[in-house]
Parts: structure tokens; C-alpha cells; sequence
């Protein structure tokens, strides 16, 4: 580590950076079952939250791990969990309780090659629908995919953020390269982010409920222990958080935890562009597959195509403005990722036939090369 | 008396209606009763105490009480109340978890919940049964017994959920029935006053979906089983294996003193806060640098 006052620059693994990301946005409750490549985030955790009054706890498995960060938040603590592909299979029920019972908490998924125990220290991109859908019934949820090891600082203290300001789950989707990876970090001077705080009711307010039932904003979060005390549950709810069937208050329960993050999509959109004033090939992808990419989109313009890089940093909520807005100037739209196809059905969604949207995967274990990726749009111009 | 039972009445949501969902004659009354009056002669606080459940008709039990109540996942009650307890050690959590909550679907939880030693009362409802599905046979259902599952009788052999809690190492371990209420809040107040983990398994009856399967006439019938079942801890010292079988032994099985898990753990902290060692101060300026990189980062807008 070296620094000035202006600037400091520090060289740190994704896993490691993750961690520090967390702990700058206050997370003070850490609870994980250990899996590769996912380690380094819960030993770094292990070590340090116990200096700065914060509490770790391994579990005896995924699932027991994600209610605790579920019950710690309900209980005041800002807490996080980190985890690969089949620990994230198995967090999926109580993740699907905390979107329901709107309590925020953080999922870091450093994704590996499955389906199943799959190839454990490989990367792939094969949780991206995994994270959107992976636990039952109507639900939104907020995912971030880091690119750069600066960026994980960044996205994860995002993600404790969003959280806490929506009052939901939210997924961090690194992947094994990433999360690995060790690079310079050059932190800026200026904050680039803000930590929100999830909206507390006011400790007189009376006859506080703690549910939104539908009004799609987000309402004030209690937490176990001070002034309001409430009831929290699994089952469909109404406002005071009671069971309920009653059609109407089911159905406003349901869209409002779906509405209050997906009508939002275009203000959560976070993305990277490069060359995309005049492109008419665009090269659309995320985390590790996008640092290929956007070599590919630099080789691509010295042999004289006009390739361009959107590459998203907010994988969920989907925002399809940017790619609608770019479409009429776009001969095709092409998409690396590494698995056969998963976030090109949003990309498809959203160009809704305007423009040729190609998939390109790799499921092999490793990452893409550049002059694959510059191949692989050669051939597909040439067609 | 009565004055007690107004004053237990006042640990019931005021906002939740009665009657329960519990079918008429169900146990699951008497516990919450319990509960209620122990509560409210120990004079918890509400708003620091959590009563956290799984599922199942012991998971519809916190529904109806008046601290802050978490009705969880199948199973995982521990977890959650783990959880809660860890971020805010000050609150009370009791647990309130059926046979099958706890030593099915959630056995693993519960066991190593028994091993950590949190300060959290289980209180496990054992009706032999999984009454709210309508019957099918749980691993507290005795051998040879019938679930509409096990149509035939039973062919498994049933947990003893007190030996399993004693095994898994839990500090504090007693089992009483629905039968024997006074003895009932005994335990249970001794359980939430205990420093650590303590289970207390109350044997019930569910004549919806076990007795009348099992040849039993009434709800009454089963306390009558309840009362002719039960030998206290000191009686069965001095009953060979055979006089034993077919019964269940009640009283305080386990009581002993270990240090609590989140004692153990803030002393460490404490420790490490003092230890000036070189690799702690090292330690510790590594992680006032991560601070002051995610204030360098971070606007300071909370």
C-alpha cells in the first residue's frame, strides 16, 4: 500500500477487496459455511469483524447461515454472507423468506462451474438466472456483477446500500476470476458512493407497521430489540405483518415487493460504455467476460469494425433503456457470457427483434481469450 | 390466580384474533398458556424478548404472542434466532419448534445449536406426528405406530429428542408433557433462565392426526396416556429397561454450567482489543486503513 492524500493505491485480491468493500459500508454481522471460491471473504471476516465490535459465526451449513444474517438484520445488524454455486442452491429458501418479509441482508455469490459441485476453483456466469429466480413465487431482486478489483469495493458497499434502502436481498455476483484476481486498486479521493441507511419509524410513532402491502415504496424497518415490536413472517401478509388470504391484499403484498425494485430498473442501471458513440457492432457483457470483450471491441476497431462494449454493472434489475436507445444505430448485438445463454434472453426482450442479438458462451472452465471473441464477431459480420 | 392469568393475558397480541388455528383438544393451547404465564411472572420486557418458530402447528405459535415474533422456514427457527441473538444479545429468544421442525428437517440445526451453547430456549412440541399435513408418520412417532404414511405401522425407530440434545452437548435438557402443567412452567422458567442453550421437550397430544389413528378415544384419552406414561427422573433410576418401555421420563435431565457462546466470543474481542502484540497492532492498522479507504470512498451521506 502507498498513498497520498490525493490518491492511494493499494494491490488486493477480489475476495479480499469484496470483504473491505462490506466493511466500509458498516457490515458488522458475518455468518458462512466455508466453499471455494468463496473462502477468503468469511477468513477475512473471521479475523477482522471482532476488532471493530462486529460478530462472526460459521454455520453448520448454507442454509443455517443465511437465517442468521436474515434474524441479525432484523435485529439491527448490517450483515452479509458469501458463498459459491451450491451453497447459493441452498440459500435460496431464506432468501425467498427475506425478499417476502422485505429484511435487508447481502449475498456474495463467486460463481463457479456447475450445475451441481461442478469444477470448484473454475469460473463461469451460470448463477445470473439462478440469482433472478432461483427461489420460488413472484419476486424482484437486485444483483451487481464487478468487473475490477476496484469495483468490487465498490459494487459490495453498493449492495449493503441497496439493501438497506429497499429493504431486500441483494446479490453480489462475482465470478471465480475475479474474485481471485489480484490487481492495483487506485481509490479516489472524492467519495464515489453513498451508504443509505434502511428508513427507521420514528421511536414515538404510534401504531407502526412494519409491511409495505403494495404501496411500492419502501416502508420503515423496526429492528428487534427497540421501541416497536412486530410480528415477522413466511407466510403472505398484510401491513401488520399477520397472515393473510384475502385476495386484494395478497395480490397488493406481492406486486409491491415486485414493484418497489422493478420500477425502479432504469434508475439502478449501472453501466460501463466504451465506443459506443458510433458502434454498429455492440459487444454486450458483465464481470469477467466483459474485461475480454472490451480487448476484443480494441482489436475489433483497429481492423477496422466498429465495435463498441455496454457492459452492465447491475445485472437485476434488468434496464433495457440503454440497449432500445442504442438499437437504431446497431447492425447486431453480440453477447459473451460464460454459460450457453442466459442474460441474452433480457437483451433479446429488450431489443424485441429491432436488432440480431447473437449469444456467445464458453463452458469449459475458463475464460474467454480475446481473439475469440474478436473471431467469433468477424465470422459473425462476415454472415 | 386470576390475577396471574390477566397478567399472562397481556403477553397475547392484542391485534391477533382468537381462537387459534389448533384444532379443539390440541396441547399446543396449553403451551402457549405456559409460555404466557412464564413470561409475564418472570416480567420480560416485550420489546426485548423474540419468540422465533418454524413450521408447522408449532410454528403458528409465536403468531399469537405479544414480543417480537419471527415465524421462519421449515426447520431452520435456530438459525434465524442464532441470528438474532448474536446481533442483539440483550433479547431473550425462546424457540418454538414441533417433533418434526426440530429433529427432521431441522436435526442438523438443532444439534449443533445444542453443541455452540447460544443463549436460546428451544422448546421443542413433541406430538409424534406431522399434524398440520394431516398425519404422516415424524421421527418421534414410535416404532410399530400408524401415520398415514406408515398406513401399516411404523417401521422406523424413533428419536429421543432428550438424548439427542444431551448427546449434541446442550447445557440445559428437560422433558415434561401437556399433562403436567405446573411442572411445565417450572422448566420453562428455569430453561430461559439458564445461561446457554436449554431444550424443553413437552410431549403433547394431536388427536386429529395421531390419536385417532392410533386407537385412542378422545383427546381426553391422551392425557389419560400422558398421565400413566410419565415417570419422573427419580422413578426411573430405579426402574429396570423393561418396566421402562412405553414410557417417557420427565423432570431435568441435563443442568450444567458452560460458558456461553457469545461470552466466550466478546471476551476474545475484549482480549484483542487490549492485546498490544505486535501482529494484533498490525493487525488492527490494517483494518483502521480499510476504514479509511471506504471513507475516502464513501460520501458522507448516511
Amino acid at each position: 500500500m502507498s498513498g497520498s492524500k490525493e490518491r492511494s493505491i493499494w494491490v488486493m485480491q477480489g475476495n479480499e477487496a469484496c470483504s473491505v468493500g462490506a466493511v466500509a459500508a458498516g457490515v458488522n454481522f458475518f455468518a458462512g459455511y466455508p466453499i471455494t471460491p468463496s473462502s477468503e471473504i468469511a477468513e477475512f471476516m473471521a479475523k477482522h469483524l471482532p476488532l471493530i465490535g462486529g460478530r462472526f459465526i460459521q454455520m453448520e451449513d448454507e442454509i443455517a447461515s443465511m437465517a442468521a444474517i436474515i434474524g441479525a438484520s432484523l435485529a439491527g445488524a448490517r450483515s452479509m454472507i458469501a458463498t459459491s454455486g451450491p451453497g447459493f442452491s441452498l440459500m435460496q429458501e431464506n432468501l425467498g423468506l427475506a425478499c417476502l418479509a422485505e429484511i435487508p441482508c447481502v449475498i456474495v455469490n463467486v460463481q463457479r462451474a456447475g450445475p451441481s459441485t461442478g469444477l470448484p476453483t473454475q469460473p463461469a456466469q451460470g448463477d445470473v438466472m439462478q440469482a433472478r429466480w432461483g427461489t420460488h413465487g413472484d419476486h424482484a431482486i437486485i444483483a451487481l456483477a464487478p468487473a475490477t478489483v476496484l469495483e468490487c469495493i465498490e459494487l459490495t458497499a453498493c449492495c449493503v446500500s441497496l439493501s438497506e434502502q429497499f429493504r431486500t436481498p441483494v446479490v453480489l455476483l462475482l465470478d471465480e476470476v475475479i474474485g481471485h484476481m489480484r490487481e492495483s486498486v487506485e481509490v479516489p479521493a472524492q467519495g464515489a458512493y453513498r451508504v443509505h441507511a434502511r428508513p427507521l419509524p420514528s421511536d414515538e410513532q404510534e401504531d407502526y407497521q412494519p409491511f409495505c402491502g403494495g404501496c411500492s415504496g419502501v416502508p420503515p424497518m423496526a429492528h428487534f430489540g427497540g421501541p416497536h415490536r412486530f410480528h415477522v413472517t413466511g407466510l403472505t401478509h398484510d401491513e401488520r405483518g399477520f397472515p393473510t388470504m384475502v385476495p386484494e391484499e395478497v395480490d397488493k403484498k406481492i406486486r409491491g415487493i415486485v414493484d418497489k425494485i422493478e420500477l425502479k430498473a432504469d434508475d439502478l442501471a449501472m453501466n460501463e460504455e466504451t465506443m459506443t458513440d458510433d458502434c454498429e457492432v455492440l459487444l454486450f457483457s458483465y464481470g469477467s467476460s466483459a474485461r475480454v470483450a472490451k480487448a476484443s471491441v480494441r482489436t475489433l476497431r483497429e481492423r477496422g469494425v466498429k465495435a463498441g462494449l455496454l457492459r452492465v454493472k447491475t445485472i437485476w434489475p434488468f434496464s433495457g433503456k440503454r440497449l432500445r436507445e442504442l438499437a437504431p444505430q446497431l447492425r447486431s448485438i453480440i453477447v459473451p457470457e460464460m454459460n450457453l445463454g442466459q442474460l441474452v434472453t433480457e437483451v433479446e426482450r429488450a431489443v424485441a427483434g429491432a436488432v440480431p442479438v447473437r449469444h456467445f458462451g464458453r463452458v469449459d472452465g475458463h475464460l474467454f481469450e480475446p481473439d475469440q471473441i474478436t473471431d467469433f464477431v468477424l465470422e459473425e459480420i462476415a454472415s | 390466580m386470576s390475577q396471574a392469568i390477566e397478567r399472562a393475558r397481556t403477553y397475547l397480541k392484542p391485534h391477533k384474533k382468537l381462537p387459534t388455528v389448533w384444532c379443539a383438544g390440541c396441547g399446543l393451547g396449553v403451551v402457549m398458556s405456559s409460555l404466557t404465564r412464564v413470561m409475564s411472572g418472570m416480567g420480560l420486557d416485550k420489546n426485548k424478548t423474540a419468540t422465533i418458530s418454524g413450521i408447522g402447528c408449532t410454528g403458528r405459535l409465536p403468531t399469537y404472542i405479544d414480543t417480537n415474533t419471527l415465524h421462519t422456514t421449515h426447520g431452520r427457527a435456530l438459525g434465524f434466532a442464532t441470528g438474532v441473538k448474536l446481533a442483539n444479545p440483550e433479547l431473550t429468544v425462546v424457540t418454538a419448534m414441533g417433533d418434526g421442525d426440530s429433529v427432521a428437517i431441522g436435526g442438523n440445526h438443532f444439534i449443533h445449536a445444542c453443541r455452540r451453547n447460544i443463549d436460546i430456549t428451544a422448546v421443542v412440541v413433541n406430538n409424534q406426528i406431522y399434524g398440520m399435513t394431516g398425519g404422516q408418520y415424524s421421527p418421534t412417532t414410535p416404532h410399530g405406530k400408524r401415520g398415514t404414511t406408515a398406513p401399516y405401522g411404523n417401521v422406523e425407530y424413533e428419536f429421543d429428542i432428550v438424548s439427542l440434545a444431551t448427546g449434541a452437548g446442550a447445557t440445559f435438557v428437560a422433558r415434561t408433557s401437556v399433562y403436567h402443567v405446573r411442572e411445565l412452567d417450572k422448566l420453562l422458567e428455569r430453561a430461559i433462565r439458564h445461561r446457554g442453550f436449554s431444550v424443553v421437550e413437552v410431549v403433547t397430544n394431536c388427536y386429529t392426526s395421531y390419536g385417532r389413528l392410533n386407537k385412542f378415544s378422545g383427546p381426553v384419552d391422551m392425557f389419560k396416556w400422558m398421565k400413566e406414561s410419565a415417570v419422573t427422573v427419580k422413578q426411573a433410576g430405579e426402574m429396570s429397561a423393561e418396566e421402562l418401555e412405553g414410557k417417557f421420563i420427565r423432570g431435568i435431565h441435563v443442568e450444567r454450567d458452560q460458558p456461553e457462546f457469545i461470552e466466550v466470543y466478546d471476551k476474545l474481542a475484549e482480549e484483542l482489543a487490549a492485546d498490544s502484540s505486535a501482529v494484533n497492532l498490525k493487525r488492527r492498522a490494517m483494518m483502521e486503513s480499510y476504514r479509511q479507504l471506504g471513507d475516502r470512498l464513501k460520501a458522507k451521506i448516511e
